[in-house]
């Protein structure tokens, strides 16, 4: 058997290829983060809660209405993103004025409430949710077993992280967008309703967190922690790529589910923590991050 | 942009060190016995015990009556953190709490092992499940109560390698828990002549995808992946086991730590078929259901566990030592009160007979149970089948092997 710096060559494959897959939710969350972001100017600390109501959403819908996964994929993101408008609406719109700081701590405490009502109602260990019988079983590659589910994930993560980049870069809606960022006051005179464009720049970014909360739902038991897991690791892939550069959060969020995969082969014990090691080289090295203009 | 970074990273960093400390209620009276129970009320291993642990202490205090002296249970949060765990437990000891309970995490439990020992205070321990706590940290403060690494080792372990499981593959959760889990299994392992292929450390608590070190174990050819984890993460992995279909070969998987809520947390389509070992089971016996449907106003639809109802059992126990000696003697010394506790037989509804040795460990039976299939189930939480009993004296450690200095041999 071939080998790789003393790890079979299949194995390293697997790795490589089950770290495409967790770079595949880094990607989707860190992708929410800046588009909300780049427009908004808000560094939203609630995308971890929002990420997980998405899971539990999913959840619901099939165990009170009966409303299975491709539903979930079509209603949750709809539904989780209204609440974001309501929540942009009530409160963070209040805050455009004020220093960063000030966002970034109502979204972290808001996200603390959400997380803590959801731990009080349904508990901490979980909610099954199966994965749907369309998407069973897996493929034999030979180097590993593959679950098809996990390559529906990647696959479905690169078309809307292509889709996302595609609406805000090549269409007028995102044209509209850029330019309220630069001068908003300008862009509200020539008749673009840019607060209401704010608002559901923030739903849309919300509704990317809940989708990748149904993605998630099949795969990790749904638990009201399973976004604080996740969202620090999803900032320092922010950080890493540049802040509110679209194109750098998804390349950094899938280079670095490799980066993690491969650690977890050679030093298991550092996996939780080398993507935060790289996040200090690339801030002493290039403090706008690898894809921002400084 | 560079100062909306340098907030970005402060705050993330603020947000894992938010320690809240719990206040105490009423001024310190000189007739109040106070328990405190510390355990993990928000993470991973809040449904094992959690608030429920907590009802099970009250149950115990409403259960043991008036005797003379009025009894306050108070809760708090570790969060898993030992440093969390430490300053509360130091906050409260000066403040009059007479008994520490619970503190589940091993790495918290053994932390505030020493503060008690440091302030001769009671502890008992019903979370953590290191058999360090009566072997090389034994206290003469601390009584560790139904279970640990040993016990489950030896139970879950053997019974792995008598069926034909002699060579293994460890997924360890990278703290206190896991490498005395790991250890203790691997001692049995060898001893029955199997052998270890390998092992990997995760880190913890922030690990929830297990793929990859799953992908590790089954590249190593080894016969049984051992779990040396607990809470969601047993649950996470098993349930991305089936995903990646890791026993489909015929390996198995021994889940070395699992308690009720995880299997009713995976659902018996994925748990069906699992070994595990506990020391308590609701639906065990006459007594075991009397005292489970006692304990239905509190619980509400949950079942109690090994792990919450030992708090009901330890408490109990405490309680009674406390009648015995008088509430100003067992306020004087924390080390008197757990050696009154050792020479008093215990008994109750969850453990049944049993008794504290000197180095700390109560001792009680183990059992080996298998996970229903959803046909064999006919109710909820009807999950387990009996498959062995160890009886008490011989489910754990011999006291001269632990190491624990209280122990002349």
């Amino acid at each position: 058997m071939d080998e790789i710096f003393g790890i079979p060559a299949p194995l390293l494959f697997g790795q490589l290829l089950l770290g495409l897959i967790n770079g595949a939710f880094y990607a989707m969350m860190s992708l929410g983060l800046a588009v909300i972001f780049g427009l908004l100017n808000i560094i939203n600390f609630t995308h971890g809660a929002q990420f997980m109501m998405g899971a539990f959403a999913a959840w619901m819908l099939l165990e009170w209405l009966g409303l299975n996964y491709w539903w979930a994929l079509v209603l949750v993101p709809i539904i989780i993103g209204f609440t974001g408008v309501v929540l942009e609406r009530l409160m963070i719109s209040r805050l455009y004025k004020l220093d960063h700081i000030y966002g970034l701590l109502l979204t972290f405490g808001v996200g603390l409430i959400i997380e803590g009502i959801f731990r009080n109602q349904f508990g901490s260990s979980g909610l099954p949710y199966r994965i749907p019988p369309e998407l069973q079983g897996a493929w034999d590659l030979g180097f590993m077993y593959m679950p098809i589910y996990r390559g529906w994930v990647v696959v479905a993560a690169l078309v809307l992280c292509l889709a996302t980049w595609l609406l805000i870069e090549k269409t007028r809606l995102g044209a509209y967008l850029r330019a309220a960022t630069e001068n908003a006051p300008l862009v509200q005179a020539f008749g673009v309703n840019v607060p209401r464009m704010v608002t559901l720049t923030y739903g849309f970014g919300v509704a990317l967190a809940a989708i990748g909360g149904v993605l998630a739902a099949p795969i990790y038991s749904v638990n009201p922690q399973m976004g604080t897991n996740l969202i620090i690791v999803v900032f320092a892939v922010v950080v890493i790529g540049g802040m509110g550069s679209i194109i750098g959060s998804i390349v950094t969020g899938f280079g670095l589910g490799i980066v993690e995969g491969l650690t977890k082969v050679f030093w298991p014990e550092a996996s939780a923590t080398v993507v935060f090691v790289i996040m200090a080289i690339v801030l002493v090295a290039r403090p706008a991050g690898l894809f921002g203009r400084a | 942009m560079s100062a909306t970074r340098r907030s970005l990273l402060a705050a993330s960093l603020g947000a894992t060190m938010m320690p809240a400390l719990p206040r105490l209620g009423r001024a310190q009276a000189a007739n109040t016995i106070r328990i405190g129970v510390l355990n993990d009320q928000s993470g991973t291993y809040r449904d094992i015990s959690g608030p429920y642990g907590v009802e099970c202490t009250r149950q115990a205090v409403a259960e043991f009556g008036n005797k003379g002296f009025t009894v306050e249970v108070i809760s708090a949060d570790h969060q898993n953190k030992p440093d969390v765990g430490v300053n509360i437990a130091r906050q409260w000891y000066d403040q009059g709490v007479d008994l520490i309970l619970d503190v589940p995490t091993s790495s918290v439990g053994l932390a505030v092992n020493n503060v008690a020992r440091e302030k001769n205070k009671a502890y008992i321990n019903t979370g953590s499940a290191t058999s360090d706590l009566t072997g090389a940290q034994c206290s003469p403060n601390t009584v560790h109560w139904m279970y640990d690494t040993y016990m489950l080792a030896k139970s879950t372990g053997g019974a792995m390698v008598k069926a034909g499981g002699d060579s293994w593959f460890f997924i360890t959760a990278d703290y206190a828990f896991g490498h005395a889990l790991e250890r203790d299994a691997t001692a049995f392992i060898k001893a029955a002549g199997g052998k270890v292929n390998g092992a990997v450390r995760y880190p913890f608590p922030s690990t929830s995808d297990f793929s990859s070190f799953l992908v590790q174990a089954q590249s190593s050819r080894a016969k049984v992946i051992g779990l040396a984890n607990a809470g969601a993460d047993t649950i996470n992995s098993i349930k991305q086991a089936a995903e990646f279909g890791v026993t489909r070969r015929g390996v198995k998987l021994a889940a070395l730590l699992m308690f009720l809520p995880d299997v009713h947390a995976l659902g018996l389509n994925t748990a069906q078929g699992l070994v595990l070992t506990e020391s308590f089971y609701w639906d065990l016996n006459d007594r075991t259901r009397a005292v489970t449907e006692r304990l239905k106003p509190r619980l509400k639809d949950i079942k109690p566990n090994m792990a919450s109802i030992a708090n009901y059992s330890a408490a109990l126990h405490y309680l009674k030592a406390i009648a015995d000696m008088g509430v100003p003697a067992s306020k004087a010394s924390g080390l008197e009160v757990v050696n009154r506790m050792k020479a008093m037989p215990c008994d109750d509804d969850a453990f049944g007979p049993g008794r504290i040795r000197e180095d700390g460990r109560k001792l009680c039976p183990s059992y080996l149970f298998e996970v229903k299939t959803p046909a064999e189930s006919k109710a909820p939480w009807d999950y387990y089948k009996l498959l062995q009993t160890t009886p008490a004296e011989e489910a754990f450690r011999p006291m001269n092997e632990g190491g624990c200095s209280l122990i002349r041999s």
